[in-house]
């Protein structure tokens, strides 16, 4: 019994005690509304920078051609995919929080829904980037669309590359609406409370004339859970869809029923890890730890922890599928992940995203900040190493020895990578100036005052 | 006397949640229909208390979801099928199965957009003018005051009358609010 009742810890609140409707609004609302402080522009002026990074990259891969990149036959697919597959998992956690969670009435969900959504937006972006770089001539990108052209073909819809496309642009456009359509009633905040003639301007435009008409509530409410409702299907569906660019196709490691499921737990594990990275800086600097308390960290580190669990059962069904197929391919391939040139990436991949969380299994890591930093940090790599892992070991060496190759990363390679951090804290800096980090219209259905007695109800 | 120009409604303040509910059934009970009121922050009660039960998005949004459906698989069968039919890894002109996963995406973009903009429109935004924002008070409607107003359209909309109608709640404040 006395272990027991060790356990029975009291939660932290979500939001600390002694907040009020004003409170809170200003609280949030300050940080748009005033002075930018120092921190913010030495944080931006770094990201800038490895955005200009992005943009020299970029610049030469359009003039010199994706030779500059690492990829050749037989490994075609390198850096490209495995970040856009690593950014595009790190937006899932953004649709989790936001719809998942709502959904099911978690309501801590509301302290990070709004700049996990916001993250969910800059990853998409950041992942978009790859596949249309890869294309060689970017600027023709729009062939992906079915559109009615003077070469009069049509794209292959029988193509998960097609199936990509779609997943993309729709997951893109629906994140879009719903962080917008979240957006709305605080923007009316911020028109009805900036103190420049141009921040009411712009933030009245952007809220449309909302005024929280009761009626207006009503149907907003209704399109607010109906949108949860449509993009929780949706986010399985968009990384289900990239485990089809593998899982449909035939090289050993790739073919395999357990991608779908492992790559969205992977995604949502990834997302997790990122907003745990972004938030625990964010809260210390802006001094949010009223609004993103404990509770929240120990939460996210939880779910952490059990999508962990899953992705480490996909590595094992890997590893099993690879022996009971009886294929002297599967098995090789997972031979040489074990043992091959890549080896200690597969180990590294094995120690950041299986051994590392299960420090998550004990109270005191979960509430000791600085383990939870590291943590995250630690399954960042991993997820990225993941996917490094599944796409260069099945591709360098499949079905022909005579056709085995190596692959590496050039400067360029790495140089599009980084300078896509660039571009996604850029953005996420730009977010945080400019809008409301915490979604201040839910904060306050959370607050004691928003009750409504019981002889009215 | 001098006439008085016309105005929207006349606009109550109030402090607290339970206070703007009660008013709002007082006003219903009282036969007012032409009502609003303004919260920051979304409330299901002040919804039943205004007489709001259903509303058409959920219909909107569903038929945006069948049109997608029918659009996303028309579009793949009729590409695939019928304007271009090519062999590709010898699977028949009409692979359904290839094409469920596109049909699936089509049907949650129209659905979302379809809950999108049929919120918008059905709640008439954007709106770029609307009378209670003459009222300089009304700014705290997104911040912490909760405001009812009761329009000069209602039938039974008496100006001094329904002032003294809404005095009897004990408001914050009773504004006029000029067109």
């Amino acid at each position: 019994m006395s272990e027991s009742s060790q356990t029975h810890r009291v939660l932290p609140p979500v939001i600390k005690p002694g907040h009020t409707f004003q409170s809170v609004t200003d609280k949030i609302s300050a940080v748009v509304l005033t002075r930018t402080p120092i921190g913010w522009f030495i944080g931006f002026g770094i990201s800038f920078s490895l955005l200009m990074l992005f943009l020299v990259a970029v610049t030469y891969l359009v003039t010199k051609g994706i030779g500059i990149w690492g990829v050749n036959i037989p490994v075609g697919w390198g850096f490209d995919i495995v970040n856009f597959v690593w950014w595009i998992g790190i937006g899932h956690a953004g649709t989790l929080i936001s719809a998942i969670l709502l959904l099911l009435r978690q309501e801590w969900r509301t302290s990070i829904n709004r700049f996990a959504e916001a993250m969910t937006l800059f990853a998409v972006a950041c992942a978009g980037m790859f596949p249309i770089l890869h294309l060689g001539r970017p600027w023709l990108f729009y062939w992906l669309f079915p559109y009615p052209n003077t070469m009069g073909v049509w794209p292959n819809f029988r193509s998960p590359l097609m199936w990509d496309v779609f997943a993309v642009s729709t997951y893109a456009t629906v994140s879009l609406m719903f962080w917008f359509v979240g957006l709305i009633p605080d923007l009316a905040t911020l028109r009805d409370r900036s103190p420049s003639r141009i921040g009411r301007a712009i933030y009245g435009i952007l809220a449309m004339g909302w005024r929280g008409s009761a009626s207006h509530w009503h149907r907003y409410e209704t399109a607010y859970l109906l949108l949860a409702g449509l993009s929780t299907p949706l986010v399985v569906s968009v990384h289900t869809i990239v485990s089809f660019d593998f899982s449909v196709g035939v090289i050993p490691g790739w073919h395999a029923t357990i991608f779908p499921p492992y790559f969205v737990a992977g995604a949502i594990y990834a997302g997790f890890a990122m907003v745990m990275t972004l938030a625990i800086p964010l809260r210390k600097f802006y001094g949010l730890e009223d609004f993103v308390t404990m509770r929240h960290l120990d939460n996210m580190a939880r779910v952490m922890l059990a999508t962990g669990l899953v992705v480490a059962y996909g590595y094992m069904m890997e590893a099993f599928t690879a022996w009971y197929s009886g294929s002297p391919y599967e098995e090789y391939m997972i031979l040489n992940r074990f043992h091959g040139p890549y080896a200690p990436m597969y180990w590294a991949l094995i120690f950041c995203n299986v051994f590392t969380p299960q420090f998550l299994w004990f109270a005191r890591v979960r509430s000791n900040i600085a383990a939870l930093f590291a943590i995250s940090m630690v399954v960042n790599v991993g997820m990225w190493l993941e996917r490094y892992i599944i796409i260069v070991t099945s591709l360098h060496r499949d079905f022909l020895p005579s056709s085995w190759g190596m692959y590496s990363g050039t400067i360029w390679d790495w140089s599009t990578f980084i300078g896509t951090m660039g571009l996604f804290l850029t953005l996420l800096f730009l977010f945080i100036r400019f809008l409301p980090m915490i979604s201040i219209f839910e904060m306050r259905t959370l607050l004691p005052e928003a009750e409504v007695k019981e002889d009215l109800a | 006397m001098t006439r008085r120009p016309p105005i929207h409604g006349l606009l109550a303040e109030f402090n607290d949640l339970n206070e703007v509910i009660a008013a709002v059934k007082h006003a219903r009970e009282a036969g007012y229909r032409h009502l609003d009121a303004y919260t920051p922050f979304p409330v299901e009660e002040l919804a039943e208390a205004m007489g709001m039960h259903h509303n058409r998005l959920p219909l909107i949004v569903l038929l945006g979801g069948i049109i997608g459906a029918c659009a996303g698989y028309g579009l793949q069968y009729w590409t695939a099928a019928m304007d271009y039919p090519i062999i590709v890894g010898g699977r028949p002109f009409h692979s359904w199965v290839s094409f469920i996963p596109i049909t699936f995406e089509c049907t949650v973009l129209f659905a979302a957009l379809s809950a999108v903009l049929g919120m918008l429109a059905l709640n008439g935004l954007p709106m770029p003018y609307h009378p209670v924002f003459n009222v300089p008070r009304f700014a705290l409607a997104t911040r912490e005051r909760f405001f009812l107003c009761i329009e000069a359209t209602d039938p039974l909309f008496d100006r001094d009358g329904t002032r003294r109608f809404l005095e009897r709640m004990i408001p914050r404040a009773i504004s006029e609010v000029e067109h």
